[in-house]
């Protein structure tokens, strides 16, 4: 049987938009906080895992190195979209794992600033316009909006329409209260990008952008780093009681890609490798959905949330309408809190970051060490992330004796 | 009549308009787009297999923030064509109001001009409209 691993340390930036910082800047200063909170110095690493999407081919891991110190270990630069975050704890998870070090550090970043609408990108101008066939589908010419989106808003609402079509009590009203929540929530996290509450008709009220998703049913692009320092059981049995005390053991670290469905080429799923995660992690820890106290799962739209309490066991098979109309992923109902954070709805997506923010909001409160946002006797909890193309990390943390 | 070609390679323009997919040889599974192996069972042949044009939305999105030069509003939608396949496609000649459409909807397929180059190609694109 395999050691366990532990996280030892954990810090986040705010995220917000940050004009007068690089990238660098950010992901220097989350992987300092990291390491001082976890008692350690760049010297004790090695190994690093750095998650960035938008930067990937800068060698971002060697650069913040130059800035915090360059002890020659190995670097891991690694992207998956929104489950880069992820990746980069995996990795390092891995290497410990593999026995290859017993120490390490995993950075996300993301320098956004006002990227608007995502997607795979548009088309190119030839300087004479002459129809040729190209690419894999022999387009003569951009898609987008003409054979349907492909952009993130829309790829995300048609995902949240089909749950619709194949399960009852679900519509706009319900995908609204998940913004409802996330943002209400959100009012208690200061390292979240939006602290505002909206009431349910203000949401349904607001600017559509895709429908179902109006303007605060979408996430935000901004900027900020968060970094976690890993250990192995054994090295964290030499290190100080006070580490030990603080430390959070890694009850689970899946990585999927998407399998093979009959209309995956066409809608992006997101449910299969969501549920195939969620299968191996819990089996892994040796728990079950009841069983967490909090989980940051992936609202990159208030469509999406609602999704995964089903791909995730938070609910009953096509309950997830259900579910948030009975309030039970709120804070203050009993059981599961799902996004205490804010989720991405209003805490934001830097996509590099996010998926070592989910890891540090969930260490933290375990930790006890929440604030304002702390769910009381939170003891296990788990951190989602899918990235379209596709990719999910989930972690399961859990708070325990070394 | 100006010279005309299909927006994307699996749309047929010849005689009634519709999808061509490649059906893996093995397990049956469609694709679009030009193949290495199936995604589905790694199968190495192909065989074209044109699809009917008629279907059903099983999804939709009501567009408001588009791409710049879209106009907007618009229907995006994912539809179940019916005996096998499926297909992201705009459905056109309906007000684009989730008061009006509906999930589970029959549609049947379409085309229209999506553009013209500069020697007056038309590019023929595909989309779907109410059935009845």
């Amino acid at each position: 049987m395999a050691e366990n691993i532990w996280v030892l340390g954990a810090a986040m930036t705010k995220i917000t938009r940050y004009p007068d910082q690089d990238v660098i800047d950010l992901a220097a200063t989350a992987s300092i906080e990291a390491l001082a909170d976890a008692g350690v110095t760049m010297a004790d690493m090695q190994v690093m895992g750095m998650g960035n999407m938008f930067q990937a081919m800068a060698g971002l891991g060697q650069s913040v190195q130059q800035q915090i110190g360059q002890t020659g270990i190995p670097v891991y630069n690694v992207v998956n979209a929104c489950a880069t975050g992820a990746t980069a704890v995996r990795t390092v998870h891995l290497s410990i794992l593999a026995g290859e070090a017993d120490m390490g550090i995993a950075v996300g970043c993301e320098q956004m600033g006002k990227m608007g609408l995502l997607g795979p990108g548009g088309q190119s101008k030839a300087e004479k316009h002459v129809y040729a066939p190209t690419g894999r589908y022999g387009s003569v010419m951009g898609a987008e909006g003409i054979l349907g989106t492909t952009l993130m808003p829309g790829v995300f609402a048609q995902a949240g329409q089909e749950y619709a079509y194949e399960n009852g009590g679900v519509g706009f009203e319900q995908f609204a209260k998940v913004a409802e929540k996330n943002h209400a929530h959100s009012v208690l996290n200061p390292l979240a990008q939006y602290q505002k509450k909206f009431s349910l008709e203000e949401i349904m009220n607001a600017r559509m952008v895709a429908y179902p998703n109006t303007l605060p049913m979408c996430c935000p692009t901004g900027d900020g780093a968060a970094a976690v320092v890993l250990v192995s059981e054994s090295k964290l049995k030499t290190l100080s009681l006070e580490q030990q005390r603080r430390a959070v053991k890694i009850s689970a670290s899946v990585l999927t890609s998407d399998p093979w469905v009959e209309r995956g080429q066409v809608q992006p799923d997101v449910n299969t490798l969501t549920r195939n995660a969620a299968k191996v992690a819990y089996e892994k820890a040796g728990i079950g959905p009841k069983d967490l106290d909090l989980v940051e799962l992936h609202d990159c739209f208030a469509t999406a949330e609602l999704l995964h309490y089903d791909n995730l066991g938070l609910c009953e098979p096509g309950g997830a309408g259900a579910f948030i109309d009975s309030g039970a992923p709120w804070r203050d109902s009993p059981g599961v809190t799902v996004n205490a954070s804010g989720g991405l709805l209003s805490k934001g997506h830097p996509i590099g970051m996010t998926g070592v923010a989910g890891v540090f909001e969930i260490t933290t409160q375990l930790r006890g060490e929440a604030g304002d946002r702390q769910i009381e006797g939170a003891t296990v909890g788990m951190a989602h992330v899918i990235g379209l193309g596709s990719s999910c990390g989930i972690h399961i943390l859990e708070k325990s004796a070394a | 009549m100006a010279q005309q070609i299909p927006m994307v390679d699996y749309l047929v323009l010849d005689g009634d308009p519709h999808l061509v997919a490649h059906e893996c040889a093995n397990c049956g599974a469609l694709f679009f787009d030009r193949r290495n192996a199936c995604a589905h069972c790694s199968g190495i042949k192909f065989v074209p297999r044109d699809l009917k044009t008629t279907g059903v939305v099983r999804s939709f999105s009501i567009i408001y923030q588009a791409a710049p030069g879209v106009p907007v509003p618009y229907v995006s939608s994912l539809v179940d064509i019916d005996g096998g396949g499926a297909i992201k496609a705009n459905i056109l000649n309906i007000d684009p109001d989730p008061a009006t459409v509906a999930l589970g909807m029959k549609v049947k397929m379409t085309t229209f001009v999506s553009g013209t180059d500069d020697e007056g190609t038309e590019a023929v694109a595909f989309a779907f409209e109410p059935a009845n």
